[in-house]
C-alpha cells in the first residue's frame, strides 16, 4: 500500500513538474496528451487519478455547481462550474455514466474560475467538480435528478 | 450553405471578457445503437478544445463523449481590451479540426 501511495505521489509530480517547465498551456503538447486512460475509467477515484495522479479530494464550500435540479432531458443537461480561487484545472465528472469523468479544463492565468457547458446524463446521478488550485484537489457535489436518459435517447 | 462549425461570442464585461461558443458536432458516445441495423454507431466526439488571446492560451478544454450534441462552452478571463481577438479551435476523435475566431465586443 505505501508502495502504491508512493508511486501515485512521483507520477504526480512528475505531471506537474512536466506541466510547469512546459510553461504549464502549450496547446500541441496538451492535444498530444488526450488523457484517453482518465476518460477510459469507470470509476470516479480510477478517472481522478488517471487525471490528476490524485483521487483525494477536500470538500469546499467555494465551489458553485449552477444545474437544473431535474433536468428533463439528459442528453443536454446545462451546468456551470464557477470558483472563487485561484483554479488552475477544472474537471466535471458524473457518477453514474459509464465513464464518469466528463469534462475537465486547464485554466490560464488570466482565467477566470468559470467555466459552463452542457453534458449528457445516462440517470439520476451525483455531478461532482473537482478544482485544483494551488496543488491541491477541492470538489463539491450535486444531485442531478434525469427523467429522460442521455444515452440513447 | 455550409454549416459554420464555430459561432462565438465574446463581450467585456466589468473587466473581465466573457467567451460563449458554439459548436457543430455530432458528439456520438459509441454507446449509441443504430436502431435499424443493430449495430453501434462509432464514437465521434470533440476531444480538445484550445482557447487563445494574443498567443496566450486561456483555456484547454478534454471533453469526453458525455458532452452534448452540438457542444456549448463559455467561460471568462482577464487581461483582454475590446477589439481583441479571441481564437476558438477544436480537434475530434476521427482527426476533424475546426478553428474560428471573434472580436470582442
Amino acid at each position: 500500500m505505501k508502495r502504491r501511495t508512493f508511486l501515485k505521489g512521483t507520477v504526480a509530480s512528475g505531471v506537474l513538474g512536466v506541466a510547469a517547465s512546459a510553461g504549464l498551456l502549450m496547446p500541441r503538447m496538451v492535444l498530444a496528451a488526450w488523457p484517453k486512460a482518465a476518460f477510459d475509467a469507470t470509476k470516479i477515484d480510477d478517472g481522478l487519478n488517471a487525471l490528476y495522479g490524485s483521487a483525494s479530494t477536500a470538500a469546499s464550500g467555494d465551489i458553485k455547481i449552477k444545474a437544473p435540479d431535474i433536468a428533463e432531458n439528459g442528453a443536454v443537461v446545462p451546468i456551470t462550474i464557477s470558483t472563487g480561487m485561484k483554479a488552475s484545472s477544472i474537471a466535471v465528472l458524473i457518477e453514474k455514466n459509464p465513464s464518469p469523468l466528463t469534462c475537465s479544463y486547464e485554466l490560464g492565468g488570466d482565467t477566470v474560475g468559470f467555466v459552463s457547458c452542457r453534458v449528457k446524463m445516462g440517470k439520476t446521478s451525483d455531478l461532482i467538480a473537482v478544482v485544483k488550485s494551488g496543488g491541491k484537489l477541492y470538489s463539491a457535489k450535486r444531485k442531478i435528478k434525469v427523467t429522460i436518459g442521455g444515452c440513447g435517447g | 450553405m455550409a454549416k459554420k462549425k464555430i459561432r462565438i461570442r465574446a463581450k467585456m464585461k466589468g473587466g473581465v471578457a466573457e467567451v460563449k461558443a458554439l459548436m457543430s458536432h455530432a458528439m456520438e458516445t459509441g454507446l449509441r445503437k443504430n436502431k435499424k441495423t443493430g449495430k453501434k454507431i462509432p464514437a465521434h466526439f470533440i476531444q480538445d478544445v484550445t482557447c487563445t488571446h494574443k498567443g496566450n492560451t486561456v483555456l484547454v478544454a478534454s471533453w469526453g463523449p458525455a458532452i452534448s450534441k452540438n457542444p456549448y462552452l463559455s467561460f471568462k478571463f482577464k487581461g483582454a481590451a475590446k477589439g481583441d481577438t479571441v481564437t476558438i479551435s477544436w480537434a475530434d476523435n476521427k482527426g476533424g479540426k475546426a478553428s474560428a475566431d471573434a472580436k470582442i465586443g
